[in-house]
């Protein structure tokens, strides 16, 4: 069993990952996510779900990590008061989530420290509820403005400055108050909720089919990494496992998406130090990257390529040897930058301890993905539960100390050597023929299952819960961006404003992923 | 920096030839005198607003500035404020929540202004809403508005999802031609 605890019975779900989960009390919610953490786990995602159509009143689900696996629990609650003990205490990443559950299903932590709203702005009131069975999706309640208390910082010459929701580059919209002296930053708030769009909702009313390609677009730099988790989920409820080509060829999409993501955001960060050149040269591969994508399986971003049962794309033999030459090329091409990069001293010079995580600060936050590992948070889905075919290939996770810009720029050069690795490795593998997926067309009643994917920000979950038809009761997408987002109000204290785009560049955060 | 020079000079020039305007874009009638469109076909500012999308246009919409696309090299250039721009380059459904920023962003950005809605979720609220089949119904829910124009008048729609940089070039030049008849 992957946690020990009297009162709590679970059961393995079926599927790629190991993944167990169970119903528990309200009293023991906080014990057993003391075992929890204490054991060195984490919290990966929490959300509520309106069960009164079954006859019950509502759940709280949470999904922790440990070494053993993914342990996904369901705390079931009263119609009438549903009112949870707090999590955030033990795991301060809670704290928005549990905002969030609130704002969207009005199921509420007791004692918790922090009950402003979160994805919440004027679109609805704060009393009626989006995720409860009993609300229309169709209606428009309010425009009012936002109103939201943000935290004041007081002192001689503190003044703050607000950024956003419209920001001056090409980006999501979010808002940051910065309070600051002169042009050290003493603290930032983030906001956010600007592109809050109805999705879990949305959800509810659409085929399992129609389900994935909405996945697909929770954060469309992620497209894969999503499309895949659901697929997961909904292949684990349906006890069924996706013909090997098709496994094959996820793999093969995962690591081209985070090949095409960590060569745009290092030519970002040389640009966000002006230089120009790296934004220019890493652009230019990536969109090689892109093109082959499009040639090769009818979609740059490789959008709807992984469905429920299977991949919807495939790769013929001449394709193949174009993505072999494609590894030269990258393989060759970034070796030569990465020595310009580490060679560049004014680059080195902005990189080198700015933005700072250290590890025992990323481990108390929860930290994850990508930068989870540049602070020393030794967490990779592909090496810890390697899904099919990763359990063949033997994936090396890249971790660093520092937690600063430039870490997280070597982490992002080593992941795309040992991207570029995988794929030579899964296109040598790739044997011709075979089915590229099963008939999954239906799921059974009342099931629950959870899919998690190593996308290349950090690990995608997404968890299902069908209805006594079989049809999407509720499906919960959940972005690493969550977790790290807190970080990043951390990483920027005592640094001054003009490295506030190049540190918040360096770990690049979804805000449609967190804002759903 | 010598290695710096050799890989400069040995990338070379990768820019494709520029799309051609395409008649089919446009929604409303080009409301610019000719002589306006001469300027803004040599030099104009664009500056972007996300107003929901999930991001996957963001990222075409980065593509327009590598080598291949050369945007800049066109004379169109992104601008950090509304206030500099001659254009507005709108992403998403309009989530509720971005409905008030967006106006102000409109309001902000002076005459003459156009403005090109990007992807399918600025055409008609893309997957995030349920159209019910119907073609005007603008796909709006209690978080979304639909599409951009239920919201800011729009000169020229680009389907797609995500559309391709050379798509969204398109559109971008047919918004800044001449209607032809
Ligand atoms: S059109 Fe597609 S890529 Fe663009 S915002 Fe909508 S879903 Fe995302």
């Amino acid at each position: 069993m992957p946690i020990n605890h009297p009162n709590l019975h679970l059961t393995q779900l079926a599927g790629a990952i190991p993944a167990w989960s169970g119903n528990i009390k309200p009293d023991d919610l906080q014990p057993i996510c003391r075992n929890v953490h204490d054991g060195g786990g984490r919290l990966v995602a929490l959300w509520g779900s309106d069960d009164r159509e079954q006859g019950n009143g509502y759940s709280l689900h949470i999904a922790l990590v440990n070494e053993a696996g993914l342990i996904c629990l369901s705390v079931p609650l009263p119609a009438g008061q549903p009112g949870y003990p707090d999590v955030s205490s033990i795991f301060p990443v809670a704290n928005r989530m549990q905002r969030a559950t609130y704002d969207l299903l009005g199921i509420y932590a007791h004692e918790g420290q922090d009950h402003r709203k979160w994805l919440r702005h004027g679109a609805w009131h704060g009393g009626s509820f989006p995720l409860r069975k009993d609300f229309d999706a169709a209606q428009s309640l309010t425009d009012d403005a936002d109103n939201y208390p943000f935290v004041q910082v007081e002192g001689q010459g503190v003044h703050e400055i607000a950024v956003g929701p419209v920001h001056a580059g090409t980006i999501e919209p979010g808002h940051f108050r910065f309070s600051v002296v002169g042009e050290k930053m003493l603290r930032l708030e983030e906001r956010f909720g600007y592109t809050h769009k109805g999705i879990e909702k949305r959800f509810e009313s659409m085929s399992l089919q129609q389900g994935a390609k909405l996945a697909g677009r929770v954060s469309g730099d992620s497209t894969v990494a999503y499309a895949w988790a659901y697929a997961m989920a909904a292949e684990s409820i349906a006890a069924v496992t996706p013909p090997e080509r098709a496994l094959w060829l996820r793999a093969l999409f995962l690591e081209r998406e985070r090949i095409a993501n960590h060569l745009g955001d290092l030519g970002y960060l040389g640009n966000d130090v002006a230089l120009s050149f790296g934004f220019t040269q890493f652009w230019i591969l990536k969109e090689q990257v892109l093109r082959n994508n499009g040639a090769l399986f009818g979609h740059r971003y490789l959008m709807d390529s992984i469905i429920p049962g299977g991949v919807a794309a495939d790769l013929t033999e001449p394709g193949k040897r174009t993505l072999f030459e494609e590894c030269s090329l990258l393989e060759r091409e970034v070796r030569v930058l990465r020595g310009i990069y580490e060679e560049h001293a004014g680059l080195q010079d902005r990189f080198i301890g700015a933005g700072r995580i250290e590890p025992r600060l990323a481990a108390q936050l929860g930290l994850c993905g990508l930068a989870g590992r540049a602070s020393s948070q030794a967490w990779d889905t592909r090496v810890q539960f390697p899904c099919a075919p990763y359990d063949q290939l033997d994936v090396q996770m890249a971790t660093y100390r520092n937690g600063d810009v430039a870490a997280r720029v070597i982490v992002r050069f080593d992941e795309l050597f040992e991207s570029l690795r995988l794929q030579r490795e899964i296109l040598g593998r790739l044997m011709p023929g075979g089915e590229l997926s099963l008939p999954l067309e239906k799921l059974p009643a009342l099931g629950f299952g959870a899919g998690m994917v190593e996308g290349w920000r950090g690990e995608v979950l997404v968890a299902i819960h069908t209805d006594t038809d079989g049809n999407l009761a509720r499906v919960h997408p959940h972005d690493p961006s969550w977790q790290n987002w807190p970080a990043l109000e951390h990483a920027i204290l005592g640094n001054i404003v003009p490295d506030f785009p190049l540190i918040n560049k360096s770990f690049n955060l979804s805000y449609s992923g967190q804002d759903l | 920096m010598y290695q710096l020079i050799k890989q400069i000079i040995k990338t070379g020039i990768k820019t494709d030839a520029a799309p051609l305007p395409d008649e089919a874009l446009r929604v409303t009638t080009q409301r610019l005198h000719e002589e306006i469109l001469h300027v803004f076909g040599s030099a104009l500012n664009i500056r972007h607003v996300d107003a929901g999308s999930c991001n996957g246009c963001e990222l075409e919409i980065h593509s327009l500035s590598n080598a291949y696309y050369n945007i800049e090299g066109l004379g169109i250039k992104f601008v950090a404020s509304p206030r500099h721009a001659d254009m507005l380059l709108v992403t998403g459904p309009v989530s509720r929540h971005m409905v008030t920023a967006l106006r102000r962003t409109f309001d902000a950005t002076p005459e003459p202004k156009l403005v090109v809605a990007i992807g399918e979720c600025a055409c008609n609220g893309g997957i995030f809403c349920s159209n019910d089949g119907s073609p005007d119904g603008g796909g709006e829910s209690y978080a979304s508005c639909g599409r951009v124009a239920n919201v800011i008048p729009v000169d020229v729609v680009v389907g797609g999802c995500p559309p391709t940089p050379t798509a969204i070039l398109q559109g971008i030049l047919t918004a800044v031609s001449a209607q032809k008849q």
